[in-house]
């Protein structure tokens, strides 16, 4: 009998599948504001690219909140500890019915590879993305600041398209790492429940 | 519930029911008070026989409206640009329709704010001579007759016009007299008897003006709309003294001073005179309006009434004859104009989108005695007035345009353009003889201008800019008419800028599309592996 532990709380839960919505929101209007394709219009696109970016950010104030409060932010500190051991299960383990090398608790929600691709999304991709879309959105203001001599609506654009291209990127591949638990759908029944059935095996 | 709660009610739902009628019902403005009845002066008693008659009752009152209007470009038609300092107005300004008002004046001056200008010799300083019903009569009886140097008809008269129905037609004279009794403001007509019909017929010209906008629908003209707030083109061209606001030669590209305030300087013809420089909703449209004119999103296209516009005049064509040697008009299935043997060769155009450039304000505007020297493009094409502007330029902004094409004479050996002799009843008017080498001779004799004799055909381009027919907000430009990769987009000939949805680096679009192809790929190899390690372990 495989052990159930209570892994993702409410608002962690409320947290992630939000933040889902709205980056999914985010992706599909943004692509059609680069022209990538039209779907809705560019300028119910831009509409709901914004509001979509305002509510994350509100959602964002309040998880920073949550995580200092509640001390989970330790949960994305990193550690190289056993990152030789994820790799080796991903690239050789999980085809051979190896045991998965990380074992989930309360304490430790997260593997040493998660830790690292959350951690550089959040020093990394997060900035980026953040960083040139507020410049991006607030383009009208900045000859108030005297920036209009010094940024190009150019360069913050492309950069923006990067770090979108980028998230898009780290999208699939989190979407197809969620069938990589002890069945295909463990992992997303946990983040609805909040219950993870933890292999017995190790 | 008590009685003062009822009342209290009452009151409520009675403030409610106001507030709600009013919405529903605008009240009528109050009508335009005037303190003079002008019917019952006896300076215009009358009976009045010729325009100047009329003109000099009026100056009897109005002892200071003769000389602002003989300062006026209505009565001058001469102009020194304020941004180029060239010496321009209808006198000296090259165009690409009829060309020169010079040895055609009987013709061209029927549309002079005066009485008599018939050639060179025209007194511009007898202030009688200047026509106050042209844009004062409000009977909308008064016509200045085609071919008579501004003077209405003042006995009925049979005349078959030259590229109309063959047959005579009689045309009325207006009765002067009631016409005096009845002067007031400036109405749509009173402007719109010239403006609709520049370049020699209605729609010609502009574009953006035509009959059309005598009584338009809101969806055609926002401001001027009867069901809307009615405006007379004078609401926004304001006159002080005479001076009309507004000009062709020293547009207001971008208008800095905002709203206009009755301490300010009465001069409203710019959009941000009555809306301000921040007029919309939301602040990311505000946005644009640092650098896109408040025209180019607002009217989507122009010739939106019914009437077609000139869009190309080719006079190279001119003079064919039919098989009884007798000149060749040739109308279209509209009933345009499409070959005329006094004219050539037109083109037509209706909700014509516009071409969009960067405009600061000036334009180069050619004069008929400038060398064309250098102007002339690897086509072979002349720009009559270059528009200047750039994405750098801080009073620039997009602009819409009508481009006309053209195709007229010039003089290849001295490069000048030429002043053509087109209508007179001699024997050297093209209109006519239907034969430019003596057309031209005659208008450059007549101009006193140096000319080789030799003539040829140059491609010309003239750019007027739009800025009347303003749709409704909810028929303004979407976004993505411009915001977008299609090749057709409206902003597709501005290039000097980057704009989201039509612009990107290729590199990071390659660089994402790996990203992406890459983690779906990945995933896909990955959980295919899986599957297949997976079945080998079970038959094991």
């Amino acid at each position: 009998m495989n052990e159930r532990i209570y892994i993702y709380k409410r608002y962690e839960r409320f947290w992630h599948w939000s933040q889902a919505l709205l980056i999914i929101v985010m992706m599909v209007t943004g692509f059609e504001v680069h022209g990538s394709y039209a779907l809705i219009g560019f300028e119910q696109a831009v509409q709901a690219h914004t509001l979509a970016a305002w509510a994350l950010l509100v959602l964002w104030a309040f998880t920073i909140f949550w995580q200092f409060t509640t001390g989970e932010w330790r949960q994305y500190l990193p550690s190289l500890k056993n990152v030789g051991a994820m790799i080796r299960y991903y690239t050789i383990g999980i085809f051979t019915n190896a045991p998965h090398p990380f074992r989930k608790t309360v304490a430790q929600k997260h593997n040493p590879l998660q830790r690292l691709a959350y951690l550089a999304l959040l020093a990394f991709i997060s900035p980026l993305i953040w960083g040139s879309g507020i410049f991006y959105l607030f383009y009208g203001d900045w000859a108030k600041f005297g920036l209009d001599r010094s940024l190009s609506l150019a360069w913050v654009a492309t950069l923006h398209v990067l770090g979108a291209y980028m998230i898009t990127a780290f999208f699939f591949i989190h979407v197809y790492l969620t069938t990589t638990g002890h069945t295909v759908f463990a992992h997303v029944k946990a983040m609805i429940t909040g219950w993870e059935e933890v292999d017995e095996r190790h | 519930m008590s009685s003062y709660h009822r009342r209290q009610l009452a009151a409520v739902f009675w403030l409610l029911g106001h507030v709600l009628l009013a919405h529903a019902a605008p009240q009528e403005p109050p009508k335009k008070q005037t303190t003079a009845d002008h019917g019952k002066l006896e300076a215009l008693k009358g009976p009045f026989k010729s325009g100047p008659e009329v003109t000099q009752a009026c100056l009897s009152c109005h002892n200071l409206a003769g000389h602002q209007v003989m300062k006026s470009i209505h009565w001058q038609w001469e102009a020194d640009s304020p941004t180029t300092g060239k010496r321009l107005g209808k006198k000296w300004a090259a165009n690409n329709f009829c060309g020169s008002v010079l040895s055609n004046e009987t013709r061209c001056t029927s549309c002079h704010a005066g009485y008599g200008w018939t050639d060179q010799s025209f007194d511009f300083s007898r202030q009688e001579n200047v026509d106050c019903l042209a844009c004062h009569d409000t009977t909308g009886t008064y016509r200045k007759f085609g071919t008579d140097a501004g003077h209405p008809l003042y006995a009925d008269r049979e005349f078959e016009p030259m590229e109309g129905p063959p047959g005579k037609k009689r045309f009325k004279a207006p009765d002067l007299t009631r016409i005096a009794q009845h002067v007031g403001k400036s109405g749509r007509a009173n402007c719109g008897a010239c403006h609709f019909n520049g370049g020699g017929g209605d729609g010609v010209k502009h574009g953006d003006l035509d009959s059309s906008l005598q009584n338009p629908p809101r969806e055609l003209d926002v401001h001027m709309a009867k069901d809307g707030p009615n405006m007379a083109c004078a609401d926004c061209h304001t006159f002080n003294a005479h001076q009309p606001s507004g000009s062709r030669y020293a547009a207001t590209a971008k208008d800095r001073h905002g709203l206009d305030l009755p301490k300010d300087d009465h001069d409203r013809a710019t959009c941000e005179s009555c809306h301000g420089s921040a007029p919309h909703r939301q602040a990311r449209i505000d946005r644009h309006t640092g650098k896109v004119a408040c025209q180019t999103c607002h009217i989507p296209e122009f010739a939106r009434g019914g009437v077609a516009t000139k869009m190309l005049w080719d006079w190279s064509t001119a003079g064919r004859m039919d098989g009884d040697g007798r000149p060749l008009f040739i109308k279209d299935g509209h009933g345009h104009l499409q070959y005329s043997a006094a004219k050539g060769d037109f083109g037509y155009g209706e909700n014509v989108r516009p071409e969009y450039k960067w405009y600061n304000g000036v334009v180069h505007q050619l004069a008929i005695t400038d060398k064309l020297d250098g102007l002339i493009d690897e086509q072979g094409v002349l720009e009559l007035n270059r528009v200047e502007g750039s994405a750098k330029d801080p009073n620039a902004r997009i602009w819409p345009f009508k481009v006309m094409r053209g195709k007229q004479p010039y003089d290849p050996v001295n490069r000048t353009l030429v002043v053509n002799h087109v209508y007179g009843d001699d024997d050297t008017a093209l209109w006519k003889n239907h034969d430019f080498a003596k057309s031209i001779q005659a208008g450059m004799d007549y101009a006193g201008l140096p000319y080789s004799g030799r003539f040829d055909f140059v491609e010309t381009r003239m750019n007027w800019f739009i800025t009347h027919m303003v749709a409704p907000k909810e028929k303004a430009v979407p976004c993505q008419d411009c915001h977008t990769r299609s090749g057709d987009g409206r902003l597709a000939a501005i290039t000097d800028i980057y704009l989201p949805g039509r612009d990107t680096q290729g590199w990071v679009d390659l660089l994402g599309g790996l990203m992406i192809a890459g983690a779906i790929g990945g995933g896909l190899l990955h959980g295919g592996i899986r599957i297949a390690s997976r079945r080998k372990e079970k038959t094991k």
